[in-house]
């Protein structure tokens, strides 16, 4: 096990593991937080409903923040080793099919973008402002309220779209590595995986934005 | 054939040996034949340099066959050249065009020192496949042709592996100097048939031990390394490795005599 662990083999798959972790959660938020363009009140009450069921928001949570730490350590060991292992860098650039794609070559910046974008994301929004608001006679946090605060700042929209591209370049080099790495890779089924990864990302990269862009362009209805 | 000349130059890495620091020189081959291959021009260039006094860019060679695996260094930063499936030896100069400019550099990892301007030391490549180990196969006469059953497929994908020469230009078109390609064209290429699959866990444990001991990186799964193999070995054997020494590492049991558990 121990060097399951310590083989650059093992350590891919953990990797991929608690990659896979995060590509399953973003997936269900970002479909679930799609009721804030149906009405403030249903995403309020979505957001209640989650929080009320203490197993679930706990074992969720453990989960992802296990899951991230994983990511992060390994990721930093990874890239590490594999900077010492590359050694001297080339002159010249290779291009067409020798070259790495852009999302595998800069995994480690746009990953590292995206976590700082997690932390200032839940500072904004799970440890930002408590406004209270009544649903059908029962009182929960008024989560809408505050994403229509945050979101009518331009800027603040524009961080989450640069962020919300990025998690998505991440997820395409992410979701289609996961197979190899698990050594699920078969040439029957490699095109269709790799397909399948972007229409992933694509899917959950354009969810997410859907909703700060929305929020930005009718918050004057809502005001 | 088309029989037409042109004129090239070159940034090639020079560099005497590993204590002493390299640099890129500039060379102009003129006049070569586009029918000649990417290293007679550099034997023409050599020719030259000989002539000259200077002392001749050295690169590794043998068959210039493209099948033993001794050639190899990145053009333009590219592994073998611009083309697909080839060898420098099988690079023809029909392939560059009048005044191109083309750098020439070693092949870059912290496995492979360097040697001397265009050669490196491929021998961690060596010790991956020693660490291997051996196959069970019964001594003396040759067998019966078809004695042993290997099913068709399993005898295409263990000789698509088998095709590796070793020529390191996955290691070197890699961002992480992985040599994850090789590796797992060597795990395959015995693990699918019969007569190596009876040692098949225990030779991809020791393969990626010793990978990993040389100081290779991790695989990325980028593809540049099957893009630039010469023999066009597939990513699958990479997912056969990570799958054969997933199991080998959980399924490992320790040898045991008559009567231990007794």
């Amino acid at each position: 096990m121990v060097s399951f662990i310590q083989s650059t083999v093992g350590k891919k798959y953990l990797m991929g593991l608690s990659g896979l972790v995060w590509a399953g959660f973003v997936f269900g938020h970002m479909a679930g937080n799609m009721t804030i363009l149906i009405s403030p009140d249903l995403y309020n009450a979505y957001g209640h409903a989650i929080v009320s069921n203490k197993i679930l928001l706990y074992g969720t949570e453990i989960a992802l923040v296990s899951a991230l730490v994983a990511h992060v350590i390994l990721a930093i060991l990874l890239t590490k080793q594999n900077r010492e292992s590359r050694g001297t860098r080339y002159a010249a650039k290779p291009n067409g099919e020798k070259a790495a794609s852009f999302a595998s070559e800069w995994m480690a910046i746009h990953g590292s973008i995206v976590l700082v974008f997690i932390i200032s994301h839940l500072v904004t929004f799970k440890y930002g402002p408590v406004y209270e608001t009544t649903v059908n006679g029962v009182v929960m946090r008024d989560l809408a309220r505050l994403i229509y605060e945050v979101f009518s700042n331009p800027g603040a929209v524009g961080w989450y779209l640069v962020s919300l591209v990025l998690l998505g370049f991440h997820l395409t080099h992410g979701v289609r590595s996961i197979f190899q790495s698990f050594g699920l890779l078969h040439p029957a089924y490699q095109p269709a995986i790799k397909k399948a990864g972007v229409v992933y990302s694509i899917v959950v990269a354009g969810g997410f934005i859907s909703q700060p862009l929305f929020v930005f362009l009718t918050r004057a209805v809502a005001a | 054939m088309s029989g037409k000349n042109i004129n090239i130059t070159l940034k090639v890495w020079r560099q005497k040996n590993q204590r002493e620091a390299g640099a890129f020189k500039e060379y102009v081959a003129k006049n070569v034949s586009t029918d000649a291959s990417f290293l007679e021009m550099l034997d023409a260039v050599n020719e030259e340099l000989i002539s000259k006094g200077d002392d001749p860019i050295a690169f590794d060679h043998d068959c210039r066959e493209g099948i033993c695996g001794s050639c190899g260094f990145m053009i333009n930063g590219n592994a073998h050249g611009p083309l697909k499936s080839t060898t420098v030896c099988q690079l023809h100069m029909r392939n560059f065009n009048d005044g191109d400019f083309l750098t020439l550099e070693p092949w870059r990892a912290q496995a492979f020192p360097l040697i001397k301007d265009l050669t490196v030391d491929r021998s961690a490549l060596d010790r991956i496949i020693r660490s291997g180990g051996y196959i069970s196969v019964n001594t003396g006469n040759a067998p019966d042709g078809n004695a042993i059953m290997i099913p068709k497929t399993a005898a295409d994908e263990a000789f698509n592996a088998a095709t590796c020469i070793g020529c390191g230009a996955c290691v070197a078109s890699c961002k992480n100097a992985s040599a994850a390609l090789f590796t797992s064209a060597k795990i395959s290429h015995l693990g699918l048939l019969p007569q190596g699959a009876v040692e098949g866990e225990k030779r991809a444990l020791n393969m990626v031990g010793q990978m990993d001991k040389e100081g290779f990186g991790a695989c990325t799964s980028t593809g540049s390394c099957s893009a630039s193999c010469p023999k066009d070995i597939s990513l699958v054997n990479i997912a056969r490795m990570n799958r054969d020494y997933m199991k080998a590492s959980f399924s490992k049991k320790p040898e045991t005599h008559a009567g231990d558990g007794a």
